[in-house]
């Protein structure tokens, strides 16, 4: 079935739907990674927007129970160069069109996504509408340019959880609890961490949980003092979608929480934590999504290869505070990609070191998070 | 951290001769780093024995030691050069091996001498089994079940414990030499053996047998801060148990997860980082079980690798130049990524597009092989493409090898797999072979479900998938032919679809029934025209500044082009034997060469191995097939003034007068020249005119006419199919009832096709003439006398330049009837002339107005870059404007041997004869002839001996050159064993030696003799079949035991001077920047 793509200035695409008739709108951009669509489909951070894998080939190992970040697909439409329809894997239990299918979500095919990824790199990620149903292009366009931003767009509240939920044994153990009658469960040597949800990937929860933290994923909205009545060890800022100035609600729990408890942030949770000390932060004109991202830790010199997802970026130059330095950046383009702050408890990256997909070099944040509760902890009791 | 400014010299060592396992490949990376390395200010010392290198060009390391790559040889130039370092990464297993032998001296300690990229100890750990397998343990990795033994009962003790079937593979060899896989304990005793045999260290491995798992390989990089990353991941379309080399391999890797692909990567990182290898390239081999995705790691190369010759051209990273810039202090992230410019080398590539790597086999060549692929490497060359799917890439990549198919489909009139009954086909899905993908297609004809094909070959569903596809869409387009409804009654969507899918044109017009051009015109006509795409290393992400292109049918067309004259220089295509790196080295000059006159030189190849297809040499680089359809694609998008076919070998030469029938210019030599001189009338014609003598012959396109010839003539005689590449089913028929069985086979292979048949020369000396022409004048750049006499195929014959027993009238003579040629064919270009001289009477044998094998040797031996004064030739300049006014001549002596691939081939007969089987190529310089020929054989790997016992047996005819020869032997200490006849002719003539039995005589016999060692040197000349045959297992003992022969006697008194020489002198070592003075 034909299906047209169009991008709010005016370039068109021609493709084919490989999961039935659709009309959807989103912001388009493109993914670099060769492996993991799965992960990417499932990834909250992608809220809002149709993702362009930039490896033709998708849909070669299928779907399976395992490799999910959250528990629905999150990205508006998939746009793919051929998909792979006969898919081969030990571990696959389905084809990644039936499971499109089953959440209603395009997946199109035999778009030159080159073209559409270097269009983007010179044109920047823009609004784009996806149709089988109108192919023509000046009205696509249309609905194109009529479709909502990006920028100021809080979509967190799409993707945050409504209650806690207490993440242990790789699952959630309930579907949502009342905070005030919440009970740490009695675990030896385990650390207590609240993680603020904004869009978590599972393999957050997943990695935290391996270094021995009990994870209480919380709302989004959830509030200083909310989380003060938890008595967690540490607070966790998660991923997620959006302009992180548009979580305002988010930025002010944070500024309370500095300096009370240990706090380490990804992704929107390390752009929130800039936000929460004064920074601004901007949109990037493409953003780095892959997981190819060179980032230099400027601690040990060394380079670690990660995964990204981020459209929007802290700016240095706007954070006035001497105590937060920066921590990582980005060689391809300088970008910042790690702050720590040298006077309180606190790190933030804005990549993925739970990679998922990507490459697990940057696992050791985890361990840096559990060794700044463990030494905040002594601070504590010698207090 | 910047660069070292501790060390200033540093030797790389080069691989040597092409030969099976160790190609091209090892010039690209070796000129990659010595280019890389001066350019940072080093001083490279470089020692390589294969002339047909760029790597040994004057101008790419600053002293060129052509010289056998021995430990003897190299210690030597390291006494003369002292360098501070030693990078033994970059050439091949033999670079390494060198390296290893050398460190294992105090030489380097005494010298203060550094191996930087690997030290001997990392070498060590990741080449010897038992260390390897205890540092993978080390780090919770699992490598197969595996044991070592160092003779037989050990072997049978490490059997009973891993069970059957097992792999055996030998310790420190070239390309799995002495590997394969044994079901029984009889296979696994005679495997043993050859391993054994085959190992540097007399060690074999003994694994569990993995046959059926996945393969993967990742291309692995660190540096001195220990920051690593994954150029490349590699998945091989065949399961294990086949060479890597001989699997047909796909990139990036296609049917693991993210989750399964992350723990590989994690392997690797960790097991760069245990084995050691503190700076460059590894490469590292994993197998996978399909079944519940248990992995095990199979091997790890601690260097620069044929793999990742393909990973750099698979996706633009340029892994042996950064690697050599890693060995000398630099980080990853201090390196800049050529092809973005504004990023570094600290980064994983990331592929948009599929690349699909086919080997070429030449089993044609050896009659008595087996085509059957095992762990032990018998391809010897690769093709690779890229498309923007797998099928597209497939079937791009099988037009690439050039073996007359046009896509997988049966673009033939019917082909030959569609003939197969059901039960060969599936005996060519269990057994692996070269056509074994053909096989796939010929089963999905026959309605063999994927499963079972699967069940069969055990290669992933996934690609099998794929080739049903392709077979899917060649039945419909039957289907439309069956209707008459043709392409131009397509819908355009419709006939964009099978491009994509990488069907040719040629294809269609089969199907079609109608001409190649024909369908061309319908699909332009609907706007059906390929577009480029880059290779960028990033995907799009960042904007790309190196014009590196393959075609797709897609949206957007990438070609950036440019206002400046430009020319389009053809390539050799994939390795073969008669078509290898000699011509990559020819092409590569060639643009070099326009780049130089300010012309964009504009690179078609689709040989992954090669320097020709780095994104550095050319302004700009297609890597496509080498067809009509896709050069004509290419040629129209960029409109070039004309293009160089004279330089890619029989490939381009192919098509370049259909090419100019397509209104293409042709630069150089005009096709209508060549034509003149490849028709065997045309030529005939020419020779008369010319008052030149060439042998009597004739052609014949049945039996009948061919004994009439030849009893006309008289036996015996040369016979062969016209318009052969190398010799192909070149024979030398001594009677009527050889030549009857002739003409059977060839009439069966090739019905029709015209047979020629000249006269054969006995006992002539061969001569190769190297000239250049600018249509007026002619300048002889070389005149190589060949060591074995006429008939033995000039590609497999061992020659020196200057001619050493020529008089001065003959050579005058020679050098009049080149000019004279040149000048009648208006040769714009190279030339080559093979010429025959027996008793005073000069012949002319073939004239090749192209660039030929012995460009490279000639232009290495004389310091006179003759590719580069072609080119500029054939842009319009005059040889006198140039400069080249005078013959060429020089003082010293240089020999060219041939590396043969005979260890590889079990029951090949060793013999030479008119069709080539030489894979690659040495020189010998020096300032005799002997020790020339010494060291050329030293190269290839003959050690020949300075005492000992000899062994004699040759054919009557050979007996009057023999007292000589064995006097010779004599007087240098040798004791002579011989069989009745020639021990009987040699006690005539008083030299004393000793009778031993002929094989069919009773034992003991020779060969119980060669197997006891009791041999040291071989002379077995053989005249007929039945003694072909009868001698043979003299000399496959003599390549087991790995003794130097000779099967001629020419070559025999070569040999014997070179004995000579070695005892009386000694070896001396210089650049060739010295001998070109």
């Amino acid at each position: 079935m034909k299906a047209l793509l169009a991008l709010a200035d005016g370039m068109v695409f021609m493709g084919r739907s490989f999961t039935g008739r659709y009309e959807t709108a989103g912001e388009v951009v493109f993914n670099t990674s060769m492996y993991g669509y799965q992960e990417i489909l499932t990834d909250p951070s992608y809220c809002g927007q149709m993702v362009t894998m930039t490896y033709p080939l998708i849909g070669n190992y299928g779907v399976n129970n395992e490799d999910v970040e959250s528990d629905r697909i999150h990205i508006k439409a998939l746009l793919v160069k051929e998909y792979q329809e006969y898919p081969s894997n030990w571990r696959s239990q389905g084809s990644l069109a039936d499971y499109l299918r089953a959440s209603n979500i395009p997946g199109i095919e035999g778009i030159d996504t080159r073209a559409l990824t270097g269009h983007i790199r010179l044109k920047g990620a823009m609004k784009a509408a996806l149709s089988t149903e109108d192919l023509e292009p000046d009205s696509l366009i249309e609905k194109a340019r009529q479709s909502p931003d990006m920028v100021g767009s809080d979509l967190v509240r799409e993707v945050t959880c409504k209650e806690p939920m207490l993440w242990q044994d790789g699952r959630f153990q309930n579907s949502g609890m009342d905070p005030d009658q919440f009970q740490w469960p009695e675990r030896h040597g385990s650390w207590r961490v609240a993680a603020m949800d904004f869009g978590v990937k599972f393999n957050i929860l997943r990695c935290l949980e391996k270094k021995g933290c009990t994870i209480l994923l919380v709302p989004a909205c959830f509030d200083s003092k909310d989380i003060d009545r938890l008595e967690p060890d540490g607070l966790f800022l998660s991923n997620g979608p959006g302009d992180p100035a548009a979580v305002t609600y988010a930025i002010n729990t944070i500024r309370d929480q500095i300096g009370k408890r240990p706090i380490f942030g990804i992704c929107l949770g390390h752009q929130l934590v800039g936000l929460a000390l004064g920074g601004k932060t901007f949109k990037l004109k493409f953003g780095h999504r892959g997981a190819n991202q060179p980032v230099k830790d400027l601690a040990t010199g060394k380079v670690e290869i990660t995964s990204q997802n981020h459209g929007f970026c802290l700016d240095m130059e706007s954070l006035k505070d001497p105590a937060v330095e920066l921590s990582h950046i980005n060689l391809n383009d300088m970008a910042v990609e790690g702050i720590i702050h040298k006077k309180t408890p606190l790190f933030s990256v804005q990549y993925h070191p739970e990679a998922s997909p990507g490459p697990h070099d940057a696992t050791y944040l985890f361990d840096r998070f559990i060794e700044m509760m463990k030494g905040y902890k002594k601070l504590e009791i010698r207090k | 951290m910047p660069k070292r400014k501790d060390i200033n010299k540093i030797l790389i060592i080069g691989s040597g001769p092409i030969i099976i396992g160790q190609a091209c490949e090892f010039d690209y990376s070796g000129t990659q780093a010595c280019k890389a390395l001066m350019e940072e200010g080093y001083e490279v010392v470089l020692v390589n024995s294969n002339p047909a290198t760029i790597m040994t060009d004057p101008e790419t390391a600053a002293r060129t030691y052509i010289e056998p790559i021995t430990p003897e040889i190299v210690a030597k130039i390291i006494e003369r050069e002292r360098p501070h370092a030693i990078l033994p990464t970059l050439g091949g297993q033999t670079g390494l091996n060198t390296a290893v032998k050398i460190a294992e001296t105090e030489l380097l300690e005494k010298l203060g001498v550094e191996m930087i990229g690997a030290s001997i100890q990392v070498i060590r750990k990741a080449e010897e089994r038992e260390q390897f397998r205890d540092a993978m343990r080390h780090i919770g990795l699992r490598v197969p079940k595996n044991g070592i033994a160092k003779d037989i009962d050990q072997a049978r003790e490490v059997a009973k414990r891993i069970g059957y079937p097992l792999i055996i593979r030998a310790s420190f060899t070239l390309g799995g030499a002495g590997s394969g896989v044994a079901y029984n304990q009889v296979e696994m005793e005679d495997l043993v053996k050859t391993g054994l045999d085959a190992s540097m260290i007399s060690e074999i491995i003994m694994e569990e047998s993995l046959l059926g798992w996945k393969e993967y390989e990742l291309e692995v990089m660190r540096d001195l801060k220990d920051n690593v990353v994954i150029i490349c991941s590699i998945e091989n379309f065949d399961p294990m148990g086949i060479h890597t080399g001989d699997s047909i391999t796909v990139a990036p890797a296609q049917t693991l997860t993210d989750r399964e692909y992350q723990a590989m990567r994690d392997a690797a990182v960790a097991i760069i980082r245990e084995i050691g290898v503190e700076t460059g390239g590894s490469n590292i081999q994993f197998a996978i079980n399909p079944e519940n995705g248990e992995m095990v790691v199979i091997e790890m190369n601690p260097r620069v690798s044929r793999s990742s010759a393909l990973a750099s051209k698979a996706t633009g990273f340029p892994i042996a130049k950064i690697a050599a810039k890693l060995a000398v202090g630099y980080s990853l992230d201090e390196i800049s990524n050529d092809i973005t410019r504004e990023t570094f080398a600290s980064f994983e590539p990331t592929l948009d597009y599929c690349v699909v790597k086919i080997p070429r086999w030449t089993f044609e060549k050896f009659p008595g092989a087996e085509d059957m692929l095992t762990t032990s490497m018998k391809s010897v060359g690769e093709t690779m493409a890229i498309g923007r799917t797998f099928k597209e890439a497939l079937q791009k990549a099988i037009r690439s090898l050039e073996i007359g198919k046009f896509c997988l489909g049966s673009d033939t009139p019917r082909s030959r797999e569609s003939g197969l009954k059901i039960h060969e086909i599936e005996k060519g899905l269990i057994n692996p072979n070269s056509e074994r993908i053909f096989h796939i297609y010929a089963a999905l004809e026959q309605g063999m479900t994927l499963e079972r094909i699967y069940k069969l070959t055990r290669i992933d569903p996934w690609f099998l998938f794929h080739i049903r596809q392709i077979h899917d869409m060649e039945k419909q387009l039957g289907h439309l032919a069956q209707k008459g409804l043709g392409p131009d009654k397509w819908d355009i969507e419709f006939l964009k679809k099978v491009k994509e899918y990488g069907f040719s044109d040629m294809l269609l017009a089969n199907i079609f029934d109608v001409d190649e051009l024909a369908i061309r015109r319908i699909r332009i006509s609907n706007g059906i025209k390929p577009v480029y795409k880059l290779v960028d290393t990033c995907a799009a992400e960042f904007e790309a500044y190196t014009p590196y292109y393959y075609s797709t049918y897609e949206q957007e067309n990438e070609i950036c082009f440019s206002q400046k004259r430009k020319v389009v220089i053809l390539g050799g295509g994939p390795n073969r034997i008669g078509q290898g790196i000699e011509f990559d080295y020819c092409c590569v000059h060639a643009s070099f060469t326009l780049k130089e006159m300010g012309i964009e030189s504009i690179i078609i190849n689709s040989n992954p191995e090669t320097v020709s297809t780095d994104y550095d040499i050319s302004d700009k680089l297609y890597f496509e097939p080498l067809t009509r359809e896709d050069v004509l694609n290419i040629v129209e998008q960029e409109k070039p003034e004309g293009i160089i076919t004279q330089f890619g070998g029989q490939t381009p030469l192919n098509i370049s007068a259909s090419l100019e029938e397509a209104g293409i210019t042709i630069l150089g030599t005009s096709p209508d020249s060549i034509n003149r001189a490849e028709d065997r009338d045309h030529f005939q014609c020419l020779l008369k005119k010319l008052d030149i003598k060439q042998p009597e012959n004739g052609i014949a396109v049945d039996k009948k006419e061919a004994i009439l010839i030849a009893e006309k003539i008289g036996y015996p005689v040369l016979v062969r199919p016209s318009f052969v590449l190398g010799g192909r089913a070149m024979e030398i028929v001594y009677d009527k009832e050889d030549l009857e069985v002739y003409m059977e086979t060839a009439v069966k292979v090739s019905p029709g096709k015209p047979i020629l048949i000249d006269r054969f020369l006995e006992d002539a000396t061969e001569i190769d003439v190297d000239a250049i022409s600018d249509g007026e004048d002619t300048i002889i750049g070389g005149i190589m006398e060949h060591i074995e006499e006429a008939g033995i195929h000039s590609g497999d014959s061992a020659c020196v330049l200057p001619s050493i027993s020529l008089s001065r009238k003959i050579l005058e003579q020679i050098k009049g009837h080149t000019k004279t040629i040149a000048r009648e064919l208006n040769v714009k270009g190279l030339m080559n002339i093979q010429y025959a001289v027996k008793e005073g009477i000069v012949y002319v044998l073939e004239v090749n107005p192209r660039a030929s094998r012995t460009v490279p040797f000639v232009s290495k031996a004389t310091g006179v870059p003759l590719v580069k004064l072609a080119t500029k030739v054939i842009m319009g300049k005059r040889l006198k404007d140039l400069g080249l006014v005078q013959d060429v001549t020089h003082s010293y002596i240089c020999c060219k041997e041939s590396a043969f691939p005979f260890a590889r081939f079990p029951n090949v007969d060793t013999i030479l004869g008119p069709e080539m089987r030489s894979t690659g190529e040495v020189m010998g310089i020096d300032s005799s002839f002997g020790l020339a020929f010494a060291k050329s054989q030293l190269a290839v790997g003959q050690k020949l001996p300075l005492s000992g016992t000899v062994f004699i047996s040759v054919k009557d005819k050979d007996k009057k050159a023999l007292p000589d020869i064995a006097a010779m032997l004599h007087d240098s200490g040798f004791k002579i064993v011989a069989t009745g006849g020639t021990s009987a002719f040699l006690s005539d003539h008083r030299i004393p030696n000793r009778q031993v039995n002929k094989v069919r005589q009773g034992r003991p016999h020779i060969v119980d003799m060669i197997k006891n060692r009791e041999i040291d040197l071989i002379i077995n000349t053989t005249s007929n079949k039945k003694t072909i045959s009868e001698s043979c297992s003299i000399r496959r003992a003599a390549v087991a035991f790995d003794i130097p022969y000779s099967t001629t006697i020419a070559g025999a008194r070569a040999v014997s001077m070179a004995i000579k020489s070695m005892i009386e002198g000694e070896f001396g070592v210089k650049t060739i920047q010295e001998y070109h003075g």
